[in-house]
């Protein structure tokens, strides 16, 4: 993959703190989630019953997920055990306040 | 920075439970070395029954494998036994001349079990209960020999007993009492038990001191003898005659100890350095020897070695469970009773059944359970909380089922049912997924059941079928978490009552500063911990804690209801249940405009529209703020409804004008929040058609006014609402039903509806601070107006804020073009 892959996505301050936004790709929506200056992505669907990851409420670099409380870790898309499974995640990064995906 | 150095000597269970907690707090506070006699990873000591009964293999009771020590970088010395404890040069010295240097030592030796002293206790074939090692000798011995005698006819005694029976022997229990487990039970209990493990094949002798033991040809034991003169053949002693604090190290090294090694409330030692806990333990004069009270410790210990400094170990109350498969024996508290106290006894020989419940005023102090345990940790709870159980003494000893309750909680016995039953039905979990998982991953408590099996955690009805369960699987082990002081949740020690408290006392007013200053253990809390702090900062500093949209559930942060497919619900309020032509042409345009699929009437006289896509919310919202309708926040822990029935207005029967009155009440309390949803109903006549008896505030019309019902609930569990005052006006009903919800607000835990607050604080309470106190009752109502004024309805605010405002974006999606591609 070449640098051209990355696309601009918004500025970092359009993510709420703690909170997220949904991109919308062709592959499917992308939740983007911002704690600080970190930004996490992930495939918006839960391994468990494919759940909107992005309406879940975000602590430190884990979202709940809002239908059945299953906690993914967003650096991976891994969910936490004893829960077993795990979502796409994507490349993402900051760069003069602007959020760059590769998706 | 360097580490600190952490010393454990003793791998047991109490020792381990610190290690873990200390590393979910402070993971990377310490280098930790551990110590362990054993030769054998920290295994689950309570199981070694199950295991001589054949039941289950020592495979299976490992509670951390030799990974789990790997993985969190602990030096495990297995098989090596630490001899010295040099306090001047901080370190310990194992019998191989291991050593190792701690800034921090924990002594969690257990204890050593007691051998009567009398000739031939050091015979081979004459053992101890203790450890895997005794386990597989007595397994060997069954498998060889004939005669099995075991003395003391305690908990341990009779599990070891039962276990080598099944294993074929001929065991007769010695006993120097005269009735079994006199610790634990009274005399009709025992005898009970006595005949139905006599029923087993098993022999007692009650009430025989022994003598000696007597050595055969072999050099082996071969015989007991008793004062009395008689002998019996033994070709295996099993001496479960009680324990003794393992403290040989401790007094060594010149610690205090005195009947245990002495702590104090955070478990330290007279050494500052040195902390202990487990069976080894003297805590305001009391040894331990089960392992519920051993977790608190451990808990609390852990606590102070990661320096938190909160929380301190006050002693246990404990309960024990007989583990033998098919007999069921529970007893807690002071189940002998004595002056002062009352006896309620249910005796049935023929059917197998003894309860004794020892009361002592309205506390229930005590329980003695024999044949029927089912409500043993219902009446723990009782015990460790000192519930006030004075409005339930009549039907007390019929368990909890008997509460009135027509919900499903504990239907169904725990023990009768078999594996395939469900017990979890919002998850879908069988007794037997539930089974495995505790025995397989050593669960002891119900947050690790919730989390591993996913039952009852999801509405909770299931919670004391589950607790039952477990305390099936894992006896006295199983401690009922103290519903009282249960930290919120694992980001913090601290309770909801705790936090509320610091929140009013010390005027935080953002959840930041509350973590910080309250010490919490995870950067930005849980998605239980944050929700309930934003309720707790918003409703007791209004208009001034700032709402914070991201802390809150999704429905809240939306204002619409997510669906299983990711789309929203839509309820406008229809206050009262009223509506008009004009709103009624509204929803169905609104429905047909943005495609809706479903449009249902719901339980509440509402009209829900179902599977709005999120991006058409504020559009829809924008089109019924045009028809004058607002949120009727169905999503929200606030005001959901207020039922009425036709009333005055129309019906024949009407005393009072419901509906106006229901409309009242609505618009007074549009858009107040509280720890869980409110719904209230208000019916015209006590025929009460609006069903006022099963909600949070009811209200019924009669001739001369209006009766006022609070803390009914219509949900998991149906309870009918008391009945609370009378009052003669309807600015009354207003001031007394808004100074309840004012008081519950104030005073109720984040997601606990008023049934289960006013079941924790006493409808006394509440009737001394809104009825009996008018002064009270008016600062009450005047706070909830306070933080009511000036509320906006929340879909008109986002309907009108900027597509790019924070408000508005959170239903926006970001498009990705071509053109932005860098
Ligand atoms: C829409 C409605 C069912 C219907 O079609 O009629 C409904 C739907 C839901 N109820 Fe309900 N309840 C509805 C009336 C009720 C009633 C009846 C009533 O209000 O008179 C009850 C029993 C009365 C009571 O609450 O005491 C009721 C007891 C519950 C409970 C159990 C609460 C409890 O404390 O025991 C829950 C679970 C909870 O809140 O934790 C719940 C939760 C839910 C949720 C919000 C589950 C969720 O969190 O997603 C459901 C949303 C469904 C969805 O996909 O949108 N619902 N629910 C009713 C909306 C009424 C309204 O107009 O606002
Ligand atoms: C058969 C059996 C059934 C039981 N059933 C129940 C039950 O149903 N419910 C219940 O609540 N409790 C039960 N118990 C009691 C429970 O197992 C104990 O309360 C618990 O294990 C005590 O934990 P501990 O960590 O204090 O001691 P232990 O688990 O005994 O751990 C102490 C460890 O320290 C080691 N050690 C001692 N001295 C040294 C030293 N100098 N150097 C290195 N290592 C050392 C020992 O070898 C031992 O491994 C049962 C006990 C037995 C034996
Ligand atoms: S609407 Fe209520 S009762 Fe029906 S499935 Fe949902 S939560 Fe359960
Ligand atoms: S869909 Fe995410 S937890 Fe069930």
């Amino acid at each position: 993959m070449t640098t051209s892959d990355w696309a601009q996505i918004c500025a970092l301050e359009d993510i709420p703190h703690l909170g997220s936004r949904v991109v919308r790709a062709a592959s499917g929506d992308i939740a983007l989630f911002r704690n600080e200056g970190r930004v996490f992505a992930v495939h918006d669907k839960c391994p468990h019953k494919g759940g909107p990851l992005s309406q879940g409420i975000m602590h430190g670099d884990t979202v709940t997920c809002p239908l059945h409380s299953w906690k993914i870790q967003l650096d991976t898309g891994a969910a936490i055990a004893p829960d077993v499974g795990c979502t796409r995640r994507f490349d993402v990064k900051v760069e003069n306040g602007q959020v760059l995906l590769k998706a | 920075m360097q580490k600190k150095r952490l010393v454990m000597v003793g791998n047991g269970m109490a020792g381990c439970r610190t290690l873990e907690e200390l590393l979910r707090i402070a993971p990377e506070m310490y280098d930790i070395t551990v110590f362990g006699a054993e030769p054998h990873p920290n295994y689950n000591r309570i199981l070694l029954s199950p295991v001589l009964a054949g039941e289950m293999t020592v495979q299976d009771i490992i509670l951390n494998d030799w990974d789990w020590y790997r993985d969190n970088q602990i030096t495990l010395h297995a098989g090596r036994k630490v001899v010295k404890i040099d306090r001047i040069a901080r370190k310990v010295i194992a019998d191989d001349g291991t050593e190792a240097e701690y800034d921090r030592l924990l002594l969690a030796t257990g204890s050593n079990p007691f051998i009567l002293p009398v000739p031939g206790k050091d015979l081979p074939g004459v053992i101890a209960y203790r450890d895997i090692a005794d386990t597989d000798a007595m397994i060997e011995a069954a498998a060889t020999r004939r005669h099995a005698v075991v003395i003391g006819a305690g908990l341990l005694g009779l599990e070891a007993a039962n276990g080598l029976a099944l294993r074929g022997m001929d065991v007769t229990i010695v006993h120097l009492g005269a009735w079994i487990m006199e610790r634990q039970l009274d005399k009709p209990s025992a005898d009970m038990l006595q005949a139905s493990l006599e029923k087993k094949g098993l022999a007692f002798l009650l009430e025989k001191q022994t003598e000696s033991l007597i050595a055969g040809a072999d050099g082996r034991v071969s015989a007991v003898r008793f004062k009395s003169g008689e002998t019996i053949p033994a070709d295996l002693v099993v001496m479960a005659a009680g324990i003794r604090p393992n403290t040989d190290l401790a007094e060594k090294a010149g610690l205090y100890c005195n009947r245990g090694l002495v702590v104090n409330d955070t478990l330290q030692t007279y050494d500052p350095k040195i902390y202990a806990v487990g069976e080894c333990v003297s805590h305001r004069g009391i040894a331990y020897g089960l392992v519920a009270p051993l977790f608190e410790q451990a808990k609390v210990c852990a606590n102070h070695l990661a320096q938190y400094g909160i929380g301190t170990y006050k002693g246990s109350v404990t309960s024990t469970k007989l583990k033998v498969t098919g007999i069921d024996v529970f007893s807690a508290g002071n189940f002998t009773g004595g002056p002062g106290c009352d006896d309620i006894v249910l005796h049935d020989p023929s059917g197998g059944v003894y309860k004794r419940l020892v009361l002592e005023g309205d506390r229930l102090v005590g329980a003695c359970l024999y044949g029927d345990t089912a409500d043993g940790s219902w009446y723990f709870q009782l015990i460790k909380d000192g519930q006030d159980i004075h409005a339930v003494r009549d039907h007390l000893m019929f368990g909890q089922n008997h509460l009135g309750d027509v919900g499903h909680k504990g239907q169904t016995q725990a023990a009768s049912m078999p594996d395939t039953a469900e017990v979890c039905g919002c998850n879908g979990v069988c007794k037997g997924t539930i089974v495995k998982a505790i025995k397989e991953k050593g669960l002891f408590s119900l947050d690790d059941v919730r989390k591993h099996t996913k039952a009852s955690s999801s509405c909770g009805s299931c919670t004391g079928l589950v607790e039952q369960i477990l305390a099936s699987c894992v006896g006295g082990a199983y401690q009922p978490a103290n519903s009282t002081s249960k930290p919120m949740c694992g980001c913090t020690d601290r309770n909801h009552g705790d936090v509320r408290t610091a929140i009013r006392e010390r005027h935080f007013i953002d959840i930041p500063t509350v973590m910080r200053e309250l010490q919490w253990t995870t950067p930005n809390g849980c998605a239980s911990c944050r929700p309930a702090l934003n309720y707790y900062l918003t409703s007791t500093w209004p208009h001034e804690a700032k709402d914070d949209p991201q802390s809150r559930f999704i429905n809240e942060r939306a204002h619409a209801n997510i669906q299983k497919d990711g789309t929203y619900s839509v309820v406008p309020r229809m206050w009262g249940g009223l509506t008009t032509p004009g709103e009624l042409r509204a929803i169905a345009d609104a429905a047909e405009k943005y495609k809706v699929p479903t449009v249902k009437v719901t339980g509440g006289q509402r009209i829900d529209l179902l599977g709005v896509k999120k991006d058409d919310l504020p559009a829809m919202w924008a089109d019924f703020a045009q028809a004058g309708m607002v949120s009727g926040h169905a999503y929200g822990k606030s005001l959901r409804t207020v039922k009425t029935c036709v009333g005055a207005e129309h019906c024949r029967f009407g005393t009072q004008l419901s509906m106006s009155m229901g409309v009242k009440l609505e618009k007074m309390l549009f858009g107040m929040y509280s720890p869980h949803k409110v719904k209230l109903a208000v019916s015209g006549c006590p025929r009460n058609c609006a069903e006022a008896g099963i909600k949070d505030v009811g209200v019924i019309g009669v001739e001369s006014g209006y009766e006022i019902y609070v803390a009914g609930n219509g949900g998991i569990k149906t309870e009918v609402a008391q009945y609370f005052c009378k009052v003669s006006s309807d600015e009354e009903v207003m001031e007394y039903a808004g100074a309840f919800l004012q008081l519950y607000r104030e005073e109720g835990w984040y997601l606990e509806r008023t049934v289960h607050y006013i079941e924790r604080v006493g409808l006394d309470h509440v009737k001394g601070k809104v009825v009996e106190d008018a002064e009270n009752r008016k600062a009450l109502y005047d706070r909830l107006l306070f933080a009511l004024q000036d509320y906006k309805d929340p879909w008109l605010e986002r309907a009108e804020a900027d597509r790019k405002s924070e408000l508005g974006r959170e239903f926006r999606t970001i498009a990705i073009r071509e053109a932005m591609k860098a």
